[in-house]
Order: structure tokens, then C-alpha cells, then sequence
């Protein structure tokens, strides 16, 4: 029997791939459903703050993410700009990162067309600009001296929605959609700290243990974090069997497989040492 | 010359940089406006620079036959099909760039993150071991923000996601802090050093 763990432990990575495949895939298709509970966690406190926001505020998403993101991030996007509108708030999208600007437009054009929105009244994509956080810290001042036109080079003048807006004070709340560098943590240093704009946020499951301090010190107004925090507020917000929730269960069942190959990597170093303290 | 100049820029400009944070008003307001509005138009710059590079680059890999330079025609296609439809038709939607970016360029960026779930997986079962009463704790703590993660875990027990919290909130909060307060402090002396001149590795080695 010893042995047989022993054997484990040299078992062929191919292996592995083949069954964290099968992991995923089995979920998908089968329809598997595993219902999402929304606990105490930050993507609740960003929900209520988004619901809390007074009708026909400005509330600034910043699309800072690419494709390689897209699964985690996009159900993000997609949720929040539904929220956004459902409370008729204007969203003022734009991207810190090249083509987060496009996946912007997508979540947001989409949404607009299917609940009656109308570009430049309710929502408008400003697009991509280079800078960072030194961009940031140029929109606490002027936004249109760093947007002069949208993304489609509509001039800032003649979008209505934009007359009353000068600067960074004007917005009441920024969700940064980020997978990294520049992202939330630039707009967190640079807007929320510099112009006291409330700081709200979506990023990667991997990159969410950093940013939990900016939640502890109310930095930050919420996070999503990961899939998970796409599914809550997808099921905060009423979506039904939403991309991230349909996630829930291939993810689930992924991370069972892994915390199982985790078990069996150690039963095997175990059944090993024996055997070498036995040998010996 | 060759070093007082670029030492003279750096000072000036971060000068006016910490003088506008302290100083809101004019003249270090408009100056600083100033040089946040070249910064940005600077590193627009950085973007054809990278473009240029990457021509050369591959390029050179073809004319040179170095390894896998049979991958360099394929990057260089799709880098110029991008640039001539995004200048020839723009970048707005149900145009041939957007067709070709929501369809080509975002499954294939997504598909290259997804593998790491396999080498995650294999990595895992490889290298976390419980040997030793830390690393254990590591593990034990792995495993309940992995169940905290999904919603498997408030099935299983639904005090897992409440610790997930917890692990996420308290020793994890601790921990990143100390990194990123160490961190902050070190950006801070090396841009006061840089200002005053006294680190000078920036000018390319010049004495």
C-alpha cells in the first residue's frame, strides 16, 4: 500500500492537466449548479455603497485590464455597469490600460442596448490614456485637459452629460476594474487619497490579498475579488446563471481537484520519509 | 554638461512635483500641470518606441534565422493587420480592428491565462508539503481560502467563508502591510536621492 502512495508522488504532470481539464470541463458541461451565497464579504460593502449613490450621479469605471483577464474581470465589468444603470447613474468609462478601452465599450454598449440607455446622456467611454497615476493625479484637476475627446473623438463639449463635470470632485464614486499595474492601487494613492474620491474595486483573484489593506483602512469602499467576487455581485445585483455564477462550479470542483492532488503530493512525501527512515 | 543637465531637469522637475503637492497654487500649480501634461504625452511616445522595437526585433530574428524565428512572420502579420485596419477603418465598434480584437486577440489572451490553472495544479503537487509546523500552517491556510473561494465551502461548513475573511483581513493584511509600508519608504528615499543628485544610476553610468 505504501508503495502504491509512494508511486503517487512521481505521477506524470500530463496526468495532472488531463484531470484539472476534466475537472473543468465535466462542471460546464453537465450544467452543474452550485448556488452562490453572498456572505459578509467586500463585494457586498461595494453593492451597498454603488445602491446608497444618489440618482444621476457620476460614477467614473476605469477598464484597466486586457484579455488575458477578460474571464474574471469582464463578468466584473458586465455586473457593475448593469448595477450602474439599473440605479441611473452615469458611467463615465475609460482605461488605464490600451485595450481595456474596448472591453469597456463592449460591457457597456451591450448592457445600454438591451436596458435603453443612451451613449453620451447615460454613459460614455472616454478610452485609453497613457500616464498611470501621473494621468490620475491630471484628472484631479481637469479631466477634459487629459480627454479632450472620447473614445470615437466626439469633442468633451458637445456630450451633454459631461457639462457639468470639471475634475476628479465632480465624480462621486471610481471603480477600477485593474489586473495590475497601473490600477487600483494608483487610483487609491492618487485620486482617493489626493481628492478624497470614494476608491471601489474588481481585480484578479491573485492580486486581492494586496489590496485587502486598502479596505481595512477605508481607502477603499469594497472589492470584488476573483470570479468569486463577480459572482456575488452578479447574484447581488439579480443576474440570473450569470457568466460568473455558471464559474462558481467549474472553479468549485478545479479547486477540490487541486486541494486533492495537494493531499495525495503529501501522503506520498510522507510514505517516503517512512520508508526511508525505515530503510535506514 | 553631459551630467549637470539631466541633474539640473531632475532636480527642477521634482521640485516642482513635491512644491505643487505642498503648494496648490499658482505658480507651482500651472507648472506642475505643466509637466503632468508632458509626462503623459512622453509616455504616449514610449507606446511607437515599443512598436519600432518590436519590428526590429523580429525582424532581425527572420533576416538572422535565430531560434524559433519561424513564430516572427506570424507576430509581425498580425501586428501590421492591426495598425492598417485601426488606421484604415478606426477602432469604433462592428469595425474590422474591434471584429478582430473582441474575436482573435481576447479568446487567445484569456486562453494564455487559463493555463496557468494547470501549472498551478502540478506546482502545487509538487511543492506544498506539510514539513514542517509552518509550512503546515501555510497549507491549512491555503485550504481555507481555496473552499473560502468558491461557494463548495459554505456547503461544506459556512464558517469557511468567515475565515477566509479573516485570514484575508488580519494576518494577510499584517503581512502585506509591513511589504508595502518597506517598499513605500524606499521609493520615497530613492526619489529624494534621485532629486538631490546623489543617485545617479538613471543617467546610464555616468559619473
Amino acid at each position: 500500500m505504501a508503495n502504491i502512495f509512494v508511486k503517487m508522488g512521481d505521477l506524470d504532470r500530463r496526468i495532472i492537466f488531463v484531470l484539472i481539464a476534466l475537472a473543468v470541463i465535466i462542471p460546464m458541461i453537465t450544467n452543474l449548479v452550485i448556488p452562490n451565497i453572498v456572505g459578509q464579504e467586500p463585494s457586498r460593502d461595494l453593492y451597498d455603497f454603488v445602491d446608497a449613490l444618489p440618482e444621476g450621479s457620476n460614477v467614473l469605471v476605469s477598464f484597466d485590464y486586457d484579455p488575458s483577464t477578460l474571464p474574471e474581470l469582464q463578468p466584473m465589468a458586465e455586473a457593475v455597469v448593469m448595477h450602474l444603470f439599473q440605479k441611473n447613474l452615469n458611467i463615465i468609462g475609460m482605461a488605464l490600460w490600451p485595450q481595456g478601452a474596448a472591453l469597456g465599450q463592449e460591457a457597456m454598449s451591450s448592457l445600454a442596448d438591451s436596458l435603453g440607455k443612451v451613449q453620451y446622456e447615460d454613459w460614455v467611454n472616454l478610452g485609453y490614456k497613457s500616464g498611470g497615476g501621473v494621468m490620475i493625479v491630471r484628472l484631479g484637476t481637469s479631466i477634459s485637459a487629459v480627454f479632450p475627446t472620447d473614445r470615437d473623438n466626439v469633442p468633451w463639449d458637445e456630450i451633454p452629460m459631461l457639462n457639468d463635470i470639471g475634475s476628479l470632485r465632480d465624480i462621486s464614486l471610481v471603480i477600477s476594474l485593474s489586473a495590475g499595474d497601473p490600477g487600483i492601487i494608483a487610483w487609491v494613492m492618487m485620486a482617493g487619497d489626493r481628492y478624497a474620491v470614494p476608491i471601489g474595486g474588481g481585480c484578479t483573484a491573485v492580486s486581492a490579498p494586496q489590496l485587502y489593506t486598502y479596505l481595512q483602512t477605508k481607502q477603499m469602499v469594497g472589492l470584488l475579488g476573483g470570479l468569486k467576487g463577480a459572482a456575488d455581485y452578479e447574484t447581488l445585483v439579480g443576474i440570473e446563471a450569470g457568466p460568473a455564477v455558471r464559474g462558481m462550479s467549474p472553479q468549485s470542483v478545479a479547486h477540490l481537484a487541486i486541494m486533492l492532488f495537494i493531499i495525495i503530493g503529501n501522503v506520498a512525501y510522507f510514505s517516503q520519509k517512512r520508508k526511508k527512515g525505515g530503510a535506514r | 554638461m553631459r551630467l549637470i543637465i539631466p541633474l539640473a531637469i531632475t532636480f527642477t522637475a521634482g521640485m516642482i512635483m513635491i512644491l505643487n503637492f505642498f503648494i496648490p497654487h499658482r505658480p507651482f500649480n500651472i507648472l506642475g500641470e505643466n509637466l503632468q501634461d508632458w509626462y503623459i504625452i512622453v509616455a504616449s511616445g514610449a507606446i511607437f518606441l515599443g512598436a519600432v522595437n518590436l519590428m526590429h526585433v523580429h525582424i532581425r530574428k527572420i533576416r538572422l534565422k535565430l531560434k524559433n524565428w519561424k513564430y516572427s512572420p506570424i507576430t509581425i502579420a498580425g501586428f501590421l493587420v492591426m495598425i492598417v485596419t485601426g488606421l484604415f477603418y478606426g477602432v469604433t465598434e462592428d469595425m474590422p480592428f474591434d471584429y478582430l480584437f473582441m474575436n482573435m486577440v481576447a479568446p487567445m489572451g484569456a486562453t494564455m491565462f487559463s493555463l496557468l490553472a494547470f501549472f498551478v495544479a502540478s506546482a502545487a503537487f509538487r511543492a506544498f508539503r506539510a514539513s514542517n509546523w509552518r509550512a503546515t500552517l501555510l497549507l491549512t491556510s491555503a485550504f481555507l481560502v481555496m473552499l473560502g473561494q468558491v461557494p463548495i465551502g459554505a456547503m461544506i461548513w459556512d464558517k469557511i467563508p468567515l475565515a477566509k475573511v479573516w485570514l484575508m483581513s488580519i494576518p494577510n493584511t499584517a503581512g502585506q502591510r509591513a511589504v508595502m509600508i518597506g517598499a513605500a519608504m524606499g521609493v520615497v528615499a530613492t526619489s529624494l536621492r534621485m532629486i538631490f543628485g546623489i543617485e545617479r544610476s538613471y543617467l546610464g553610468g555616468a559619473d
